[in-house]
């Protein structure tokens, strides 16, 4: 792509094709305005490519083998650990790590903070491409995939935190895909539907702070099942919840100011000068939410170990991977971000933010698989499962590429559909 | 009562905000509505430890009874006592088996002690709470049993029992379901006769009868033989009663009995969320709204003030 730029080529961000006067087609749209011969030239040249080749030709099979032979053989179908990577790493990751969409959608649309706008909509298609991927890893784990929509129409469990959260992510699904719409119609030229969403996009972004408040929540809830399994120090009956949620803040944060550098490093000829050009500013800012996020996060960490009385285990091998994961997930990422807003350093702000998301994926980890049954043993997930987490999770960075090179996210549309 | 109401207000309100249909179709939600501590004349079997001789014709009977699979090692072998799983741990419940029968040497007894393991059939299961389809459900007569048909496998009813006890047949592709001791409840229980592993045993180990003519008969038992037996009828309030009870002369940690998991009923710990819920939903909107109009409102006037 680099080269194609210091060829001089330009990517589409108009309806009408400059040199011709005529709009664009839609396959021009999605070949990026290319010949269909450049851009496969360009998919071969780019090295991330063949990594990904390498990761299909690997991961397909056995995610395929998955669904012939059933999880007994994908995963060590444990019966003590009903849970593996899956869920551990492709909900209970994800999640809180696409927290963004939210977030950014209550600061811009809620609180009017319209110098935010640049990266708002990378917000929200982080939160939605997150969710989404979520469920695809939830499908891969279900015993029974297709029977998904069972607890919504055949038969229902309403009093079960799990029916909470399968309700509210299908929901908050749709309004993400409704908060999106805006963009897609850009790049189609539909005038109506940008129109309707902009009438009520203040009842999306309260439904999508309700929504998530919920969700994020029940997710810590749902191991509120399990009081004697989970490990003291990472379980708190009153207050699970609410570590859920108030982590997920900062982790859905850092994972757009993550994204956000990435697209910056490796997508600079898409992001225009409006996204390049506020982008630090931009950081900072979602910094400083990150790091107050964070400090709540520490005190209510803190308040619940008081409250439980669960000092004494801060002395066991089990205190030593707790303090290791407030030390370096929580408050090293704090004392960055406060240096990096003191001093002005976004670069600084970046750093702190890939070390935060390291340390919401320990936490989630911990809680889920390796503080899990603490008094019996430890389980290793199988390889397999290992290879298909991989392979689900490198679809998500393809389409989430894809999504960039075309919808209008890091660059502003230039044109008519106001 | 109360408490009762306030857990079904919990749940109208739950089913209520994700959506109106959930509202209505949300028929009799959890029947073991377990905060009454489970049903009145609920049936359950007292185990007494002390009397096991480890011939696994339990185990067999279950076998039979429910119609599964061979088991890899006949019911004769006694190997499968040494045998261990993952972790050291003794042998578990699995898909092929809804009962097992595990020995523990004790230091100081004369034999060692056998320990028969399957779903004890809580008062509040937490199984069955933690269902997101509802597939579970608490009998009149006592027994937890589950519904395959709209079984999603999630396996968060695996996660929540505190006994470790349901498997999951992971080796189907097409069709996994949980497996689980049911207490024989469709071919027996329905019916007024004990499960098929109570009946098949040579030493009478388990008493079938009323849960609360059970609890007093073991009270009695301890009483009648001060020293016998520990002076702990297990089942009787862990996490809110369960209909499976056990009579022991060791301590019951000593023989892998979980003696940590406190009286109340796994759900309590659950309470703390769910009664957030309600409030989040009503409060959320209007808190939301209101921010929102006093941070566009400022910036209305700032504007002014600038134009001005
Ligand atoms: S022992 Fe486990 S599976 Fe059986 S009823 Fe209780 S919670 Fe459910
Ligand atoms: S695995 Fe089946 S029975 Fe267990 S909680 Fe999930 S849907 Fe319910
Ligand atoms: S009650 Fe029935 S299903 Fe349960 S262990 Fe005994 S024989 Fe098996």
């Amino acid at each position: 792509m680099n080269k194609l730029i210091a060829e001089g080529f330009q990517p589409i961000d108009t309806l009408i094709k400059p040199s011709t006067n005529n709009p664009w087609s839609f396959k021009d749209k999605l070949l990026l305005g290319l010949t269909p011969q450049e851009y496969t030239k360009q998919l071969v040249r780019n090295p991330f490519n063949w990594i990904l080749a390498i990761i299909y030709a690997v991961g397909i099979p056995i995610l395929v083998g998955r669904f012939i032979f059933g999880l007994g053989w994908a995963t060590h179908s444990s019966y003590d650990y009903p849970w593996g990577l899956f869920l551990g790493w492709g909900l209970f990751v994800m999640v809180p790590l696409s927290a963004s969409g939210f977030m950014l959608g209550t600061t811009v649309e809620l609180f009017g903070r319209k110098d935010f706008k640049p990266i708002e909509r990378l917000g929200l298609l982080n939160g939605l491409l997150g969710y989404f991927f979520a469920v695809v890893f939830l499908e891969v784990d279900l015993g029974q995939p297709w029977r998904l929509v069972y607890p919504m129409f055949v038969s229902l469990g309403p009093a079960a935190v799990l029916f909470l959260v399968a309700w509210h992510v299908a929901t908050y699904l749709s309004v993400q895909i409704a908060e999106l719409v805006p963009a897609t119609s850009e790049l189609m030229g539909w005038v109506k539907p940008k129109k309707f969403i902009k009438s009520i996009v203040l009842g999306l972004t309260v439904a999508g702070i309700i929504l998530s408040t919920l969700h994020q929540g029940a997710l810590g809830a749902l191991f509120t099942y399990a009081p004697g399994k989970v490990h003291p120090l990472w379980f708190s009956a009153a207050f699970q919840w609410f570590h859920f949620f108030c982590s997920s803040i900062f982790g859905g944060l850092s994972m757009l100011i993550v994204v956000s550098t990435l697209s910056k490093w490796f997508l600079q000829w898409r992001c225009d000068a409006n996204f390049t050009k506020n982008l630090d500013k931009l950081t900072l800012g979602i910094a400083k939410g990150c790091s107050l996020a964070l400090i709540t996060y520490l005190v209510i960490k803190l308040v619940a170990l008081a409250h439980d009385n669960e000092w004494g285990y801060l002395l066991s091998g089990w205190g030593q991977l707790y303090i290791f994961e407030m030390t370096a997930g929580v408050i090293l990422p704090l004392v960055f971000f406060t240096m990096a807003i003191r001093t002005n350093r976004a670069g600084l702000a970046r750093f702190a933010a890939f070390v935060a998301v390291f340390g919401i994926a320990l936490n989630r980890l911990n809680t889920v698989l390796i503080t899990f049954n603490w008094h019996l043993y430890q389980e290793i997930p199988h390889w397999r499962e290992f290879v298909i987490a991989v392979t689900v999770y490198a679809t998500y960075i393809v389409v989430y590429r894809a999504v960039l090179y075309r919808l209008p996210i890091l660059y502003t549309w230039q044109g008519d559909s106001k | 009562m109360k408490k009762l109401d306030r857990r079904n207000f919990i749940k109208g309100s739950l089913a209520g905000g994700i959506a109106a249909a959930a509202a209505g179709k949300a028929r009799k939600a959890t029947a073991a509505g377990g905060d009454f501590g489970g049903y009145p004349d609920s049936m359950g079997v007292l185990v007494d430890l002390t009397k096991c001789v480890g011939c696994r014709t339990c185990e067999a009977a279950c076998n039979k009874e429910q119609g599964l699979p061979e088991p890899d090692k006949p019911f004769d072998d006694y190997s499968v006592f040494d045998e261990h799983r993952h972790g050291g741990l003794p042998r578990r419940t699995t898909e092929k088996a809804y009962t097992v029968v595990n020995r523990y040497n004790i230091e100081g007894r004369e034999h060692p002690l056998f320990r028969k393991v399957q779903c004890n059939h809580c008062n509040e299961p937490a199984c069955l709470t933690s269902c997101f389809v509802n597939a579970y459900t608490k009998t009149p007569e006592g027994a937890v049993i589950y519904n395959a048909k709209v079984c999603v496998g999630c396996r968060t009813c695996m996660i929540a029992c505190p006994f470790y006890v349901p498997a999951y047949s992971y080796s189907s592709a097409i069709n996994p379901v949980v497996k689980k001791c049911i207490m024989c409840y469709d071919t027996r229980l329905k019916f007024g006769r004990p499960p098929a592993c109570v009946e098949s045993c040579p030493q009478g180990v388990m008493t079938f009868g009323k849960r609360k003519d059970l609890i007093a008969i073991a009270h009695e038992k301890i009483e009648a033989t001060p020293g016998k037996y520990v002076n702990h009828l297990y089942g009787e309030h862990e996490v809110g009663g369960t209909s499976w009870m056990y009579l022991s002369d060791v301590p019951f940690e000593d023989i892998g009995f979980d003696t940590h998991l406190g009286k109340e009923p796994i759900i309590s710990y659950v309470k703390d969320f769910l009664a957030i819920v309600p409030m989040v939903l009503c409060i959320w909107p209007a808190l939301f709204t209101g921010f929102h109009l006093l941070s566009t409102r400022k910036q209305a006037n700032k504007e002014e003030s600038t134009k001005a």
